[in-house]
């Protein structure tokens, strides 16, 4: 997750990373991580801090262009944490989103290519 | 069952587009510039799938995808190609199971979540692949690289690249991805030859060799999987 400060809104902190933040702490399918309280700003946003250190996520700063690179979770060891797909909207050739879960109540084989 | 393909390609959709318009697919056909999906459900190369079920719940993680066994892979390699020739010879030793994978699939399209490849979730977390810590850097560095690269700070994006490469280099995605960048003509298709250059330590064909071409999918295995 691509970040311009070390404030983070929750929504778009669940909507990247799929960890969606509850009274219990941050979670993900049945995996819940406890914060602290520390984890909220005055403002009502999230210490990114508090949640890379929290869920094993690596925070990398590149200097010159003042952004930070939230990786993902490291909590469990494993590229998933849930078999819970993840909430994806990625665009067509034309632009025009596609929701997969729209897909919901079909089987789905989800194929990833590329140019390259 | 839907068929979903999804580009992995930080050049966006007027890099899948030739492929797009030439397939003229009927399902639907996704572009995720920002390489969300590595991230998100483990690809490190391509073909790489995943099977989600009616509950949009995976049964399979990711894996190798091969749906139709290679030319490539059984034509004769002329002499005198030079380094296009080893990389041929490499291609050849390249290892994929279409055969049984296409099986695969149409056994779960006909029996759901009772076929033997369907796999429960505990499974499939377990059989997701290893997310150590440097994994989890590399995916950060990858997400900087693709960031400023599209912003045009091609500079720094290419010192994330290597960093990238360095911490997680099992993952072709982020190799291909980056080496195609430094070895693609101004105007022209995305480079898959992808050889030695002045940007990158590594290229297709040395890193191939290094890691094994037997290695390079994490091959389809009826009896295992």
């Amino acid at each position: 997750m691509i970040l311009d400060s070390l404030a983070v809104d929750a929504g778009a902190f669940a909507t990247r990373t799929g960890w969606a933040i509850k009274p219990e702490g941050a979670c993900r399918g049945e995996v819940c991580v406890p914060l602290p309280s520390e984890v909220r700003n005055a403002d009502g946003s999230l210490d990114v801090g508090v949640l890379a250190q929290r869920l094993g996520m690596p925070l990398l700063h590149d200097n010159a262009n003042s952004l930070w690179a939230l990786g993902p979770s490291t909590v469990t060891g494993k590229a998933l944490t849930t078999a819970e797909a993840p909430s994806v909207t990625l665009p067509d050739l034309d632009g025009d989103p596609f929701d997969l879960a729209t897909l919901r109540g079909q089987k789905v084989l989800l194929v990833a290519w590329a140019s390259w | 069952m839907e068929i979903v393909t999804v580009a992995l390609d930080t050049g966006g959709a007027e890099a899948a587009r030739p492929w797009i318009e030439k397939a003229q697919p009927e399902h639907p056909a996704l572009i995720d510039q920002a390489h969300v999906l590595d991230e998100l459900l483990g690809f490190v190369n391509v073909p790489n799938a995943v099977w989600l079920d009616e509950d949009q719940t995976l049964v399979r993680p990711a894996h190798a995808a091969h749906i139709k066994r290679s030319p490539l892979r059984d034509m004769d390699v002329p002499e005198g190609l030079g380094r296009l020739g080893d990389q041929l010879h490499e291609v050849k030793k390249i290892r994929t199971n279409p055969e049984a994978y296409v099986d695969a699939i149409r056994d779960w399209a006909e029996h759901g979540n009772e076929s033997r490849f369907a796999l429960t979730p505990d499974q499939v977390i377990a059989r997701s692949r290893p997310r150590p810590p440097e994994h989890a850097e590399a995916a950060a560095a990858f997400e900087l690289a693709q960031h400023l690269w599209r912003n045009g700070d091609r500079d720094a994006a290419i010192e994330w690249f290597k960093q990238a490469h360095h911490l997680h280099p099992e993952n072709w995605t982020y190799k291909r991805q980056a080496w195609t960048f430094a070895t693609t003509k101004p105007g022209e298709p995305s480079d898959l030859i992808q050889g030695e250059n002045d940007v990158y330590d590594g290229n297709w064909l040395d890193d191939v060799k290094a890691a094994g071409a037997e290695n390079y999918y994490d091959v389809f295995d009826p009896d295992r999987d």
